[in-house]
């Protein structure tokens, strides 16, 4: 029910796009999300994208851990 | 794929592993709160990698678990109207009223469509002028904007045949209400996708007021382990606050669009929730303005609030006090063909997560 599914748009049209979805299609009401474009992941749940995903913060995470990593292997 | 593969990383799963090994030092209880998770956590098998001293619990954040067989009660009324459509969420099917099922009901007769999203009760209701359409409308703020829109729309529309019978909730007051009744918790895996809509901003008066951590996470593994061990780091230093793991998808500020809409349509009424009963201000009724679209306004359904299945601890595993395997029925008379309380029934249920990756 909470579940919400990152999937990519593909085309808009007004306040509706097509998003794809481990390449299958879907429609997703853009009335709920602000500057959406083409390109962008957005959370889809029940036929809305209710956030668009940030790709600067979701980069930060993975380079954050990575780093990480990197210096445990120079410890070793 | 991307946002989901890069977070389930095997390196990266070993590594948060490792530190929350290193950091754990004193028992502590987590509880997710949002059926999301608890399903995650299940099919991930994160319990089993974590060490003694953490002990996870499911909380309350099942939508279809938590609203009373009264609802479904209501929406079969509702169906058994001449000239009736009820368009719903697939969630909702098979959860069992007093007597009967929609899925039931639909099997006899009653008109009744599942759809994919809200706005679609919209197109049946101006393609069918003469019929009543009712949605039953469900779920937490992840899903309450969408019913906001779809409102919005009937309005802008003009129809006079569109319906809304509202089991939607909030969060943040059932969170406090546990806190309240004993159950002992140490911190809260807060949902990420209510989080999404509502931002950080609602957790505050835990952190305030009980002194307990809170951090929203996501729904993969890499995030699961982060924000446990966020959780573990606060409650070891002793420093409880709010903090967002998943901030690809929670901003502080939340989701203002889709506040301002939710704002613009509800308002907060007292409501009940199986295993809590009543709680104050945590469910959302349409505001006055909208009245002409609310199904318990404009059609006769008070309906007593009907017993639980005997035997069912569906209640009690909503709290945190028991898991699945302590109800005698679990996996035997109850699984997820043949389910017995709404636990099993609902994808997200404690019950049914239980059953399907119990190892
Ligand atoms: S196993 Fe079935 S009967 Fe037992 S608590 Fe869960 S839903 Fe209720």
């Amino acid at each position: 029910m909470c579940l919400s599914i990152p999937a990519k748009i593909v085309s808009i049209n007004g306040e509706k796009a097509r998003v794809s979805l481990g390449g299958a299609e879907y429609n997703a009401a853009l009335n709920l999300v602000e500057h959406a474009k083409i390109g962008d992941y957005v959370l889809l749940h029940s036929g809305f994208a209710i956030q668009i995903i940030d790709e600067k913060e979701a980069m930060e995470t993975m380079q954050l851990l990575n780093e990480v990593i990197k210096k445990e292997k120079e410890n070793e | 794929m991307k946002h989901i593969d890069e977070y389930r990383d095997k390196k990266l799963v070993d590594l948060l592993l490792k530190q929350i090994w290193e950091t754990s030092k004193t028992p502590v209880r987590l509880m997710e709160v949002c059926g999301g998770h608890t399903v995650a956590i299940r099919k991930f098998g994160i319990p089993e990698l974590l060490p003694s001293t953490i002990k996870l619990l499911s909380g309350p954040g099942c939508p279809v678990c938590v609203t009373g067989k009264s609802f479904i009660d209501k929406a079969i009324k509702l169906s058994k109207i001449p000239e009736t459509i009820i368009t719903t969420y697939g969630d909702l099917m098979r959860v069992p009223g007093s007597s009967s099922t929609l899925e039931n009901e639909r099997a006899n007769g009653a008109e009744i469509r599942m759809v994919y999203s809200p706005l679609d009760s919209i197109e049946i209701a101006k393609e069918y002028p003469s019929k009543k359409i009712f949605f039953p409308g469900i779920g937490f703020e992840t899903t309450s904007p969408a019913t906001a829109v779809t409102v919005l729309q009937a309005k802008k529309e003009k129809l006079d045949n569109f319906f809304l019978l509202s089991a939607h909730k909030i969060m943040p007051p059932a969170m406090e209400m546990l806190i309240d009744d004993e159950v002992q918790i140490d911190g809260y895996i807060c949902p990420g996708h209510v989080s999404t809509i509502t931002g950080s901003g609602i957790y505050n008066g835990i952190v305030e007021n009980f002194g307990l951590g809170c951090v929203i996470t996501g729904f993969e593994p890499v995030d699961l382990l982060q924000g446990i061990l966020m959780l573990v780091k606060q409650f070891e230093s002793g420093n409880p606050k709010v903090e967002i793991q998943y901030k690809r998808a929670v901003k502080a500020v939340g989701n203002i669009k889709a506040l301002k809409l939710l704002d613009e349509v509800f308002e907060l009424k007292d409501d009940w929730w199986r295993g809590l009963g009543n709680v104050p201000k945590s469910g959302l009724k349409l505001k006055t303005e909208f009245k002409k679209f609310d199904a318990e306004l404009n059609f006769q359904l008070n309906l007593p609030e009907p017993k639980e299945e005997k035997g069912c601890i569906c209640g009690e595993i909503l709290k945190g006090l028991k898991l699945p395997s302590d109800c005698k029925m679990f996996g035997k008379i109850c699984t997820p063909e043949n389910p017995v309380g709404a636990c099993m029934v609902s994808t997200e249920g404690s019950c049914q997560a239980f059953y399907k990756y119990q190892l």
